[in-house]
């Protein structure tokens, strides 16, 4: 098999295991309680967090362990709203690109009265500080835009809108979920307010992840209960979970030197080899995109039998059609970069890994080559468009 | 439990009677590009009988097999109950599709309807109108 789809999640590593089991059969006290044993725990538990915080160029006490992206994402927008709102504050923008788990929050604040400004991303999957700073008002609040994208991978200017907005009275959050053990992440030198981040996508355990706030910043709480991540985030703890996301964070950081060249060569050659199916194009920037990611549209084929005839030869991918995102229209990630419906439905996303060879890159270019080509012939869409019958949208 | 069944996955990794008949006797093609599937029938009809039929799909893998299965149910059959098909009957042969991917069975159905009213229309064989649906976006239920 190999997994091209790193992007959804990833195989944790033996290392972040390791660093797991201890505290599910040894140290399994509760960090709250009093005794030694649980304190064993508290202390493991702190431990973890200041090495997460120093994994991301923040102090320890500026973490929250959450359930995961989409908790932090919900939270660090709840927050902002809430801290708007007593000043009367009540726009926040954001991007037509968003996750989900920033898009579906933000709706739920419109029902509250909040006016949501989703910037226009370019058609290469790129938005630039002066659009930011272009739909700045007086009553913004938050500013939440992601750091990398979840499809296309496309790298947003993060750096450069932290320091556009750093001596506005505004926050600004980054969905850095694609990004973290990727892509080098120092809040303070990026003037990040808020930062979220998922465990599972750089090989530690899922159901795990962190709220960066900057101090200062109160946050909501989303769940209630005990006084449990500095009375922010009831619940105890998940302490071998957060010992894997510590591990798995520490060791992707210390290794993007290492990777990133190797991995954005292969890129590079995926990109390259399925470039020569006619018809079909490369979505998102070629260059400012993560070293994993490649996403594909391509005319007259649907991306869900794709899927399934890739699957069948041995290759995990996803893809943004319709029948794939569970609901009737592709992907909003897609129509918010302006590839037309049609088009959408027949995308295809393939994301590597640090496992990933250079044998692996030539198989999946020759089987989706394969497969496109299969399902083309079946196409009465595709014989349309052969027989100018309907416009193509892309060069050969 | 797997998305689909094992007769699904079957029609879709083996479709039968793909490909196009250049002197059919009717060709109906239903769905459109925008909600992601076409589906394109084409049938050869001799005294009432259809004798041959082949089709053409864009869509998932239910979309193929729903058609595979379609003109399997309808090869050799009677115009009359090829007229009779419905995506009911194409989804209990295929042992069942998820909800949200009926419509793929819906489309089958239509667009052996329309090849049909083609066939009719070719030949002044007189219908009722109202079996037939318009070659739009009938089975597609959101807007764009």
């Amino acid at each position: 098999m190999i997994y091209a789809d790193n992007a959804a999640t990833t195989k944790m590593s033996s290392a972040a295991i390791e660093a797991m089991l201890p505290y599910m059969s040894e140290v399994y006290g509760n960090p709250s309680s009093l005794y030694s044993f649980g304190q064993k725990a508290k202390e493991a538990l702190e431990d973890a967090r200041s090495r997460v915080a120093a994994c991301i160029g923040c102090e320890a006490k500026e973490i929250t362990f959450t359930s995961g992206g989409s908790e932090a994402d919900n939270q660090a927008i709840i927050t902002a709203a809430r801290l708007g709102a007593l000043k009367g504050k009540k726009h926040i923008i954001s991007t037509a690109f968003e996750h989900h788990a920033v898009l579906h929050t933000l709706d739920k604040l419109k029902k509250e009265g909040f006016e949501v400004t989703l910037l226009d991303v370019h058609s290469d999957g790129l938005i630039t500080p002066s659009q930011v700073l272009g739909n700045l008002r007086e009553d913004t609040c938050l500013v939440t835009i992601m750091y990398a994208n979840n499809e296309i991978g496309t790298i947003e200017p993060i750096k450069e809108i932290g320091e556009a907005l750093k001596d506005k009275d505004v926050l600004f959050h980054t969905d850095a979920v694609q990004a973290a053990g990727h892509l080098k992440i120092n809040v303070k030198e990026q003037n990040i307010d808020m930062l979220s981040l998922s465990a599972h996508k750089f090989h530690g355990p899922k159901g795990i992840g962190v709220l960066y706030a900057r101090k200062g910043i109160k946050l909501e709480n989303i769940i209630s209960g005990g006084a449990q991540e500095r009375g922010k985030r009831a619940g105890t703890e998940n302490i071998p979970a957060i010992m894997g996301m510590a591990k798995a964070l520490e060791d992707a950081v210390s290794g993007i030197e290492d990777n990133t060249p190797r991995i954005t060569a292969l890129r590079d050659r995926l990109i390259e080899g399925l470039d020569k199916i006619p018809y079909g194009e490369l979505n998102g920037s070629r260059t400012q995109r993560l070293p994993s990611n490649v996403n594909f549209c391509f005319e007259g084929i649907e991306g869900e039998s794709l899927l399934l005839l890739l699957d069948d030869k041995g290759i995990c991918a996803s893809s943004g059609s319709a029948c794939t995102s569970g609901s009737l229209d592709p992907s909003h990630v897609l129509l918010a970069i302006g590839r037309p419906h049609e088009v959408a439905h027949g995308s295809l996303r393939l994301s590597l890994g640090e496992d990933t060879t250079e044998e692996d890159i030539d198989y999946i270019i020759s089987a989706v080559t394969d497969v496109v080509t299969y399902l083309r012939n079946m196409s009465p869409f595709w014989r349309d468009l052969t027989e100018g019958k309907r416009q193509h949208v892309f060069a050969e | 439990m797997a998305l689909y069944s094992e007769k699904v996955m079957d029609h879709f990794r083996n479709p039968r009677n793909v490909g196009v008949i250049e002197d059919a006797d009717g060709i109906g093609e239903a769905g459109n590009p925008v909600c992601g599937d076409i589906m394109k029938i084409y049938l050869k009809i001799e005294n009432d009988i259809i004798t041959d039929v082949k089709f053409e799909t864009f869509g998932c893998g239910s979309a193929i097999a729903s058609s595979s299965m379609a003109t399997e149910l309808i090869k050799g059959k009677p115009i009359k109950e090829a007229m009779a098909l419905t995506n009911k009957a194409v989804t209990e042969a295929l042992d069942g599709l998820p909800a949200h991917k009926l419509h793929c069975s819906v489309l089958a159905e239509e667009a052996i309807r329309l090849a049909l009213r083609d066939y009719f229309d070719k030949n002044n064989i007189p219908y009722d109108p109202k079996d037939y649906p318009d070659p739009s976006c009938e089975s597609c239920c959101h807007t764009h």
